[in-house]
């Protein structure tokens, strides 16, 4: 907080805002490519893959590691384990931060962008999945918005707005809770539309299921992933709550994304018997199949075992990013990989590397935005004049 | 009781019906059998001779973008092509039995239930009852997701469209069918491939051209059952899967393979909040108790001080009482001892100087 | 009332009536637990 630790902390960030600045100005431009000569100019899109990397990547992988917000707010809040009340209000931004971003990408992939209220204005497609998904992202954006409030309002110093806000805490981690159980599980309900085009592995009708749970696996593990990086480099501005959680969160969370997993486990074999699928274990897309399951479930579950078992931090930490990547390629196959399986390889999707560079820009917004605000706002501490809430 | 037992059924059932607001019921046994009289095409493949004419007619008619290759030019009826959004029916030629090539017309089939409807957010797709899948690109935000659903990969994109790019897809020539006219691809087909007419109709003629010429058809009408139906139906003399036509799509009309997942969202809705309330009900009592079994704790504790405390004054007092009894009676007998001291060296120096002098010390006592 | 022919019709009507329920629901309660909770000592 000091501005010794500030200035000691700038000959990281000066490399840090030269890669961020270049990264940023490639965004701008490649915006500028996407909205005035169309999706062609810019992706890799057909006819037969109406959904690339902006969909599989921003939107699908995005609201998944976003899932920290609702994850430890209802830890703390709703079953009361205030130990990780710290870990709240980080967990809390980079929520938010991950849907604005989400519904910024999706401006980038429909479209006619400007439209993206009609859903709600114009007519209610309500038998569509996506309608309930566009209705409980906007909502569970807003809800998130709010939730973090109080620590823009203590910035500011708006008191009496502030105690109003905190008041609705509960309301709000319920309200969240609820909205987040919808919409995570019906990004995997999407794909239930699509049994013809989506692999048997991975085409089941607990898709909404996997994906709630995967949820809340990618909520625990990004929280951990999330707070090594703060305590990285912006342990400067944390206070001694803060910091004294650097070890009780990995531990905490490690357990819970441990067992998760491994109920996750139990499921995902469960659908392969409901589905009778167990032949297509010995082709290829079953080999890739398994070392999704055993590499990317079983493994982290085990590491995650023995890195609390061990009370060994450092294992946890690791563990907590492969997960994470393990939540990436499970989105990734169910829209990409897996999706189209049936069409000849000239046929199928490949990012064009703009699109690739859209999600990267929007990766590093985030990254620039949520650092502008922990270095200004009473995130990673507690602000003085208040007490713990 | 004014009240007979009929009349409340009655009333039941008034209120029954107002809810449902319209006929249909979610009754198990109900059966949704698509609109009466709706119009459909049979394609029978077996009569195609692949001249393209249909390309021509329904890119005429729906005003689209001339082709790079003239519709005249037969050479790319052997490539794979599928419908894009400057052509919205494409002829495909496959090797039949013995190297006589099929061909096989491809466009929208327009499903009873068309997936596109089911998962459309905004409802562009909407089932007319003249049998067509009509698209309204007025409400369209373009997410595509229509393009994912449908199974059998007919709407396209105008990806190159910057500022209104719309979704294009065959739209049985709707327009021209209310005005009484033919869609263009069947009014131009020189050899009744193609035959516009009611449903019903058409599966009746399918089945007896299948009945009377058993060896010429495969015995299947597809379209009849696949995804629950559609309003294009197709006659093959091969396999329909070798003529490019997928026989693993089922039956299941597309909105009852997310009518579960929809199902849920409800009953979320209804009992989240309310077994989210009671854990957090109960692990603020778990904590309240926690705190009163701390109080208590605590006060237990303060008592037993308390008490220990006043033992420890008692104690005190006692020592302090004892102390001074000790301190007094120790003050007495030094008094005591002083006196007799006096007394002793009064007698000594009274025996030594005068007698009268200690016999007087003696009466003053 | 209009006679409802497809499935797709049909479920449109029901979860038009669904969602403005949902809303009820949620509204309906956060009152409810209100009302109950409300001469609780603590």
């Amino acid at each position: 907080m000091s501005e010794n630790t500030a200035t000691m902390g700038k000959p990281i960030f000066s490399l840090f805002n030269i890669v961020a600045g270049a990264i940023l100005l490639m965004g701008g431009i490649l915006t500028i490519l996407r909205f005035t000569q169309g999706l062609d100019a810019v992706t890799n899109l057909s006819d037969y893959n109406p959904w690339g990397i902006w969909i599989g990547f921003d939107l699908l992988v995005g609201v998944a590691l976003a899932a920290g917000g609702f994850v430890t707010s209802a830890a703390v809040y709703i079953f009361g384990m205030k130990r990780y009340h710290a870990a709240v209000r980080p967990a809390i931004l980079t929520g938010f931060l991950g849907y604005a971003l989400v519904v910024l990408a999706l401006h980038y992939d429909v479209g006619r962008p400007w439209r993206l209220p009609y859903p709600f204005i114009m007519q209610r497609g309500t038998t569509s999945l996506l309608f309930e998904v566009a209705a409980c992202v906007a909502l569970y954006l807003t809800v998130l918005f709010v939730e973090f409030s109080p620590a823009a309002l203590e910035w500011l110093g708006f008191k009496r707005a502030r105690n109003i806000v905190v008041k609705l805490t509960m309301l709000l981690t319920i309200f969240g809770v609820v909205l987040s159980t919808l919409h995570q599980s019906s990004l995997g309900a999407l794909f239930l539309i699509a049994p013809s085009k989506l692999h048997p592995l991975w085409y089941t009708p607990y898709l909404p299921i996997y994906f709630f749970v995967t949820a809340v696996i990618a909520g625990l593990s990004m929280v951990i992933f999330e707070s090594t990086l703060s305590h990285r480099f912006f342990s400067h501005k944390m206070d001694a709550a803060h910091l004294a959680e650097k070890d009780t969160v990995p531990l905490g969370f490690g357990k819970a994304a441990s067992f998760v997993l491994a109920g996750y486990f139990i499921i995902k074999v469960i659908g392969i018997s409901t589905g009778n699928t167990w032949h297509y274990l010995a082709t290829g897309y079953g080999a890739w199949y398994l070392v999704e399951l055993l590499g990317f479930v079983a493994l982290p579950a085990f590491l995650y075992a023995v890195g609390v078992r061990d009370k060994n931090v450092t294992l946890i930490r690791w563990t907590a990013a492969w997960t994470v990547l393990g939540i990436v390629i499970n989105r990734f196959n169910i829209c990409l990989v897996a999706f189209n399986w049936h069409l000849p390889a000239d046929e199928r999707y490949f990012p064009h590397w703009m699109e690739i560079g859209i999600s990267v820009f929007i990766v590093t917004l985030g990254i620039v935005i949520y650092r502008f605000i922990v270095t200004r706002m009473p995130v990673l501490y507690e602000h003085p004049d208040y007490d713990a809430h | 009781m004014s009240l007979s037992r009929r009349k409340f059924l009655g009333w039941i059932g008034a209120a029954g019906m107002t809810a449902a607001g319209s006929k249909a019921s979610a009754a198990t046994t109900h059966h949704f059998e698509g609109y009466p009289d709706s119009m459909a095409v049979l394609h029978d493949t077996t009569l195609c001779i692949g001249c393209r004419r249909c390309e021509a007619a329904c890119n005429a008619v729906n005003e689209l973008p001339a082709p790079e290759v003239p519709f005249t030019d037969l050479t790319v009826l052997t490539n794979r092509r599928r419908t894009t959004s400057k052509a919205y029916t494409v002829v495909n030629q496959k090797p039949g039995k013995g190297g006589r090539p099929i061909f096989v017309k491809n466009q929208c089939n327009h499903c009873l239930e068309p997936a596109c409807a089911s998962v459309c957010f905004v409802q562009a797709f909407k089932k007319t009852k003249e049998g067509a899948v009509v698209y309204d690109a007025s409400v369209c935000v373009g997410c595509r997701y229509c393009m994912v659903a449908c199974p059998f990969e007919i709407p396209t994109y105008e990806y190159d469209n910057a500022f209104s790019p719309k979704v294009m897809k065959c739209t049985m020539c709707h327009p021209r069918v209310l005005e009484g006219k033919l869609p263009g691809c069947v009014e131009s087909c020189p050899t009744e491939a193609l035959v516009f007419g009611r449903r019903d109709d058409l599966l009746k003629i399918a089945r007896q051209r299948i009945v009377r010429r058993p060896e010429k058809y495969v015995d299947h009408i597809y379209g009849e059952r696949e995804m629950g139906g559609t309003s294009w139906l197709y006659l093959s003399g091969e396999p329909f899967d070798a003529i490019g036509m997928r026989m693993d799509l089922g039956v299941t009309p597309a909105p009852e393979l997310t009518a579960g997942a929809l199902g849920a969202v409800p009953m979320v809705v209804g009992l989240w909040p309310v077994l989210l309330t009671g854990i957090y009900a109960m692990s603020k009592r778990k904590e309240k108790i926690a705190a009163e079994e701390k109080a208590q704790a605590v006060a237990a504790a303060l008592a037993e001080a308390g008490e220990q405390a006043a033992a420890r004054l008692d104690a005190t007092m006692e020592k302090a009482k004892q102390e001074k009894t000790a301190a007094v009676e120790k003050a007495v007998k030094e008094a005591l001892a002083a006196d007799a001291k006096a007394r002793a060296v009064a007698e000594i120096q009274g025996a030594a100087q005068a007698p009268e002098g200690a016999a007087g010390d003696e009466k003053d006592e | 009332m209009e006679t409802i022919y497809t499935l797709q019709e049909f479920m449109l009507h029901t979860k038009n009536i669904t969602y403005v329920l949902m809303i009820a629901a949620l509204l309906g309660i956060t009152g409810f637990w209100l009302f109950l909770t409300e001469r609780d000592d603590d």
